[in-house]
């Protein structure tokens, strides 16, 4: 809150700068008679700096004391106590300060540690001091930039050079803060996935026919072995977004961006194909219940058509099926785009040689296309695989390495929602097999990329 | 009414013709791109249409195999005739037309396949081959016509495409003539290949004339009077002229086909 109304006062304060800053070039302008040149940069970007100078090291002060400044206040609080009753490092130490936050706040009306009421008078006050000793020195680094950057006017100052430089800065912070958090949370994957194979080691987990990730509680618990070898995961992936998404969404996608790039009349796919993209805009869960309650049953009911008295009602079929839905659009428009990057002269000259236009879709722009759709297509297997929703709602838990349809297998996405819902205890293997679990998801998914990327890459280049 | 009113058989009275059309109009739309056009065309000869670009020489061009119908918004009129067949009659299938009436284009446009499953392309379509070994006779024959055959004979597997663009436009002219068409139409076959691949080509021309109806059109006049023995001079869609090459080059009759042969325009 505190820190709020401080972030407030600064950028009021960065808002006088600039007006400062403008209101002292504009004058310097007037002075210098108003001509192109008399003065290098306009009075918004003498303006502008001056408002960078005051802003930059106050917001980084209080950012760095936002983020740090917990850590700050902890340490000096518990230096207080005498070496006796200095709390243990890690959890104990981390309830005790629980508490004293709780009862600084007034959120918990009594404490369990008797240290807790001794130091939240001590806390409070800390807090108080440092966090106005903070705010003073944000600010005094503020009025120093403002300062020093309004001294720096002058009519020769480039203060445009100065702001554009600034704003590239900015532009490049943003775009790495992305690429940053994610190699942050590869890095985090990476660092628990070494502890679980710790617990369990790597061959067992990547070549391993049983999944049973609960571990016994006590000695004599049974059917709580903790086996974690994840191959039936991995098939249950493969045979739901590989094999029957795909076989699904395929041909269907194929032949629907062959209908629309060859055959459909302009004005039919001016409307079709922003449709179709649109189905890409339907949240999964929706397609997740769809395969749930309406696709799930009916395939229950052919398998025990078929015989198959003991059928569940999840199976690896509806999910795979609703996913290769999902996916049709995505397929559909990669291999629109590559169809529509076969020059016209190929379908020409199939045409002028007497071919019909199906002759000539399926012998010549299918084949050139080829290797853009087939980019297109392991993209949408890297979705596919990725994809959570319709698995987890429809695809079950059992981990059954098995080849028929009709019966429930379970994904890499879905153990990894299952391991992480609910209550766990986060050292344990179950728990960590989760992070195996997504960094060999992440590894699959990031190959599917760079190589499907890199395919349409080259077929690209085959037409420039 | 018609704005050529002289007649134009330039043929020669004694001579068949291979292809007929009269009073043709082709429409971009609104946008009338040819106007009534009549011309004849022989198999003895190579016909040579020249003019400035965009006067409708391509246009007209792709009324003889109805590569129009292919073009969207465009509309044709008029007869035109295949041995006495009028090829825009309901009866008429394209399949068949085109196969008689093949068609080479401005830029080379091999397939992505091999050299030899382009020429075998249309043979395969068109289903003239029974067994592999008729096949490769007839592979082997057009590429030997369009002399390619001893460039390309232990490199027959590889793409169409990583040849040069000379070679890329004689495997065009062969994968034509491998269905052994009646009448072969060339858009500028040689503006996007060099000197000495364009005197390769012209030669081929030479060589295939007389089995083959040719119609060739070029922008290049030197062209037209080496390879052609007819040329038609083509003015804002219409047919301005259309006698023999050699009338058209050293007495032209017209005075917009004057000064276009003698570059006043184009
Ligand atoms: N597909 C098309 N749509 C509309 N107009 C066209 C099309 N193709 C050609 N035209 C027009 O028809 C006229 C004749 O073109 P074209 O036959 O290509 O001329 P040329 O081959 O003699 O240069 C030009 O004015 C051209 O702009
Ligand atoms: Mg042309």
């Amino acid at each position: 809150m505190k820190l709020l109304i401080a972030f407030a006062l600064v950028l009021a304060l960065a808002g006088l700068a600039y007006l400062a800053g403008r209101a002292r070039a504009v004058r310097m302008t007037l002075a210098a008679g108003g001509r192109i040149g008399a003065v290098h940069s306009r009075p918004a970007y003498h303006g502008a700096y001056v408002a960078v100078l005051a802003l930059a090291p106050a917001l980084i002060l209080l950012a760095g004391w936002g983020l740090m400044g917990e850590g700050v206040i902890e340490g000096r609080v518990l230096a207080t106590l005498d070496a006796a009753s200095q709390p243990a490092p890690g959890p104990d130490r981390a309830a005790l300060m629980n508490e004293v936050r709780g009862l600084v706040a007034g959120d918990l009306p009594q404490a369990f540690n008797p240290l807790a009421p001794v130091l939240a008078p001590r806390y409070a006050a800390t807090r108080a001091n440092l966090d106005l000793l903070a705010g003073a020195l944000a600010v005094a680094l503020l009025c120093l930039g403002g300062l020093w950057g309004y001294s720096r006017i002058r009519p020769d100052f480039r203060a445009r050079n100065r702001v554009e430089s600034q704003v590239r800065a900015l532009l490049l912070l943003a775009s790495v803060v992305a690429i940053l958090t994610t190699f942050g949370i590869v890095l985090s994957l990476i660092f628990e996935s070494i502890r679980f194979f710790r617990l369990v080691s790597p061959i067992e987990f990547l070549t391993g026919l049983a999944w049973s990730p609960q571990t016994a509680l006590r000695a004599d618990q049974v059917g709580s072995t903790g086996a974690f070898g994840a191959v039936p995961l991995f098939w249950g992936t493969i045979f739901i977004g590989a094999i029957i998404a795909m076989a699904v969404a395929i041909p269907l996608g194929l032949m629907s961006a062959i209908y629309l790039t060859q055959y459909a009349q302009p004005r039919l796919r001016r409307w079709l194909k922003p449709v179709l993209e649109l189905l890409a805009g339907v949240p999964t869960v929706v397609y997740g219940f769809f395969a749930a309650l309406t696709v799930a049953p009916v395939v229950r009911q052919i398998a025990v058509a078929l015989g198959m008295s003991d059928a569940s009602s999840d199976s690896a079929l509806a999910a795979g099926l609703v996913m290769g839905v999902m996916i049709i659009p995505f397929v559909s428009s990669m291999a629109d785009d590559a169809l529509t990057a076969v020059p016209r002269a190929m379908r020409d000259g199939s045409l002028a040689m007497g071919a019909t236009m199906s002759e000539t879709v399926k012998k010549v722009m299918v084949p050139a296309a080829l290797p853009g759709i087939i980019g297109g297509v392991l993209l949408a297997v890297s979705r596919a695989i990725g994809e959570t929703m319709i698995v987890v709602m429809a695809a079950g838990l059992a981990a059954n390495l098995t080849a028929n349809p009709f019966s429930s297998v379970t994904t890499v996405t879905t153990q990894i929602v299952a391991l992480l819902t609910g209550d766990q205890e986060f050292d344990s293997a179950k728990t960590l097999s989760a992070f195996a679990l997504g960094l060999v998801l992440f590894g699959m998914t990031l190959v599917l990329n760079i190589y499907a990327l890199a395919v349409v890459k080259r077929y690209r280049e085959a037409y420039e | 009414m018609n704005p050529n009113p002289a007649p134009n058989p330039a043929i020669g009275h004694n001579i068949v013709p291979k292809m007929t059309a009269r009073d043709v109009n082709v429409f971009y739309g609104q946008k009338q791109a040819i106007k009534n056009v009549s011309i004849d065309v022989s198999s003895e000869h190579v016909t040579a249409f020249i003019g400035p670009s965009g006067c409708g020489k391509s246009t007209f061009l792709r009324c003889l195999n109805r590569m129009n119908d292919t073009v969207d918004g465009a509309r044709v009129e008029g007869r035109i005739e295949l041995d006495s067949q009028d090829i825009y009659a309901p009866a008429m299938d394209v399949v068949q037309l085109r196969a008689r009436v093949g068609m080479v284009f401005q830029k080379p446009n091999p397939f992505p396949k091999s050299i030899y499953e382009n020429v075998a392309y249309g043979p395969r379509i068109h289903g003239l081959a029974r067994a592999k070994a008729d096949m490769d006779n007839i592979v082997e024959s057009a590429l030997r016509r369009a002399g390619l055959w001893d460039e390309v004979k232990d490199r027959l597997a590889e793409s169409g495409t990583a040849m040069s663009g000379g070679q890329q436009q004689r495997l065009c002219i062969a994968r034509a003539i491998a269905v052994d068409p009646e009448v072969i139409l060339m858009d500028e076959p040689c503006s996007a290949l060099d000197p000495i691949a364009t005197a390769r080509i012209e030669e081929l021309i030479d060589e295939l004339r007389g089995r083959y109806a040719i119609v060739i059109v070029t922008h290049n006049m030197q062209q037209a009077a080496r390879v052609s023995q007819k040329t038609a001079f083509f003015h804002l869609g219409t047919l301005v002229e259309y006698d023999d090459t050699s009338a058209i080059f050293t007495n032209p009759k017209a005075t917009r086909t004057k000064d276009y042969i003698t570059g006043r325009y184009g």
